[in-house]
Formats: structure tokens, sequence, C-alpha cells
């Protein structure tokens, strides 16, 4: 289901909003974007994610922690929650790519297209790019 | 995580001038679950969440915890549970 509705009106001064756009392993991008995310809340700042491209790959769930003791990035995830950040975006036409269906995602994002997307990126004030 | 015992919370709590009576220990295990479930030790924040969650609203507050662990609760109760200082804590 896709959102056609303008993502507007209950913004905030501050407010920002992360744009993850890598797979959880092979690179940190991920972590270091949801690091921010924590950042982010722990200063009161509203919180959105928008996941993007591979990015949607970090939300399928059954993933583990990586090589050499790594942390996986689903505890963090799953922690969101208590940080209150509970404003998710998931790019619909990267979950029909890499066909990733709502069932098989660990949390329960929007799916929002192109024009949800650019409303997103225009009613936020600061805009990060993981 | 699992070299730590009771004992070294009391220790460590000892250096705080912080005696562990049942209020401290609660609060003690409802970081450690913390930790077990999202491999973080909390801010402030989700911290008074959690606690909230485990031990009923009237103890999700940061005054209590202000009391229990004073100076930077988040950071003061981690230690004294065995974990790492919380990334983001103020």
């Amino acid at each position: 289901m896709e959102s056609t509705e303008a993502i507007e009106g209950n913004q905030r001064e501050g407010d920002i909003l992360l744009v993850l756009r890598h797979a959880p392993h092979g690179s940190s991008w991920l972590r270091e974007g949801l690091d921010i995310a924590l950042v982010g809340a722990a200063f009161d700042r509203k919180v959105s994610l928008l996941f993007m491209g591979e990015g949607v790959l970090a939300l399928l769930s059954g993933q583990t922690s990586g090589a050499l003791g790594q942390k996986g990035t689903h505890p963090t995830l799953q922690m969101l929650e208590m940080y209150d950040v509970d404003a998710l975006y998931a790019e619909s036409a990267a979950m029909s790519r890499f066909a990733v269906a709502e069932a098989d995602l660990l949390l329960t994002p929007e799916r929002v297209g192109e024009t949800a997307i650019a409303d997103l990126l225009k009613h936020h004030d600061l805009v990060l790019t993981f | 995580m699992e070299q730590w015992s009771p004992d070294v919370a009391r220790s460590l709590a000892a250096e705080e001038s912080i005696s562990l009576e049942n209020d401290h220990w609660a609060v003690i295990e409802v970081l450690r679950d913390f930790y077990r479930q999202y491999e973080m030790a909390p801010a402030m924040r989700p911290l008074v969440k959690a606690v909230g969650k485990a031990l009923g609203p009237e103890k999700g507050r940061s005054i209590y915890l202000m009391r229990l662990f004073p100076g930077s609760p988040a950071k003061v109760a981690a230690r004294l549970a065995g974990l790492p200082k919380p990334a983001n804590c103020l």
C-alpha cells in the first residue's frame, strides 16, 4: 500500500530525517546512521527514518550479528522504540525491487512512493543521508 | 557482562558513596535486561521508559532515578550494572 497522503502538518522545527541507503553488512553506513538517530532522539529531536534502496534490506527479520562478533543492527532497530523513534518509512519501489514483503520485516514502516518521499524531504529541516 | 557480580556493584557503589537497597537493585536488573535485549546501555530517556515499563509508572521518572543514582543516573547506574558507558548520554 503506497501512502499518497502528503506528509506534513505535524512537523516541528529541528526535525531530522535520516535517509538510510545501505544494507546492514559490508559497511558501517547503516550503523552510523542509526547512531545519529539515537543521538538526535537523546537530544529530544523528532527523528524519522527513511529506508531507501538497499537500505530496505536492513529491515529484513532473521538476521544475526556480523563476523568476528560484530554487533548486528537488529537490536538497535528494535531499540528505536525505546527512544521514541517511531516514524519509519520504506521506499516502496525498493521493496518491490528486492522482493521484500511486509511480512518479512522486523518493524512496520510505512511504504512510501516518489511523491511521499519528495514530501518527506521537503518537510524536514535537516535531512541526513547515510 | 558475565564478569559482573553483585559484589562488583557493591564495591563500585561504595566509590560513589551509594549504598545499594532493593530499589537500586531493581533498576540495575532493568539495565541488565535492557542490555541483553538491545546490546547497548540506554541514555536517560529510554532508561526512564524501560524503568517505567518494568517497575511501574511511578518509578519511571527521572526524579526517582536522580534520587537513587545522583549525578547522571544513566551513567552511574550503567557503571554499577557492569555495562559500557551509554553512548549518547548527555
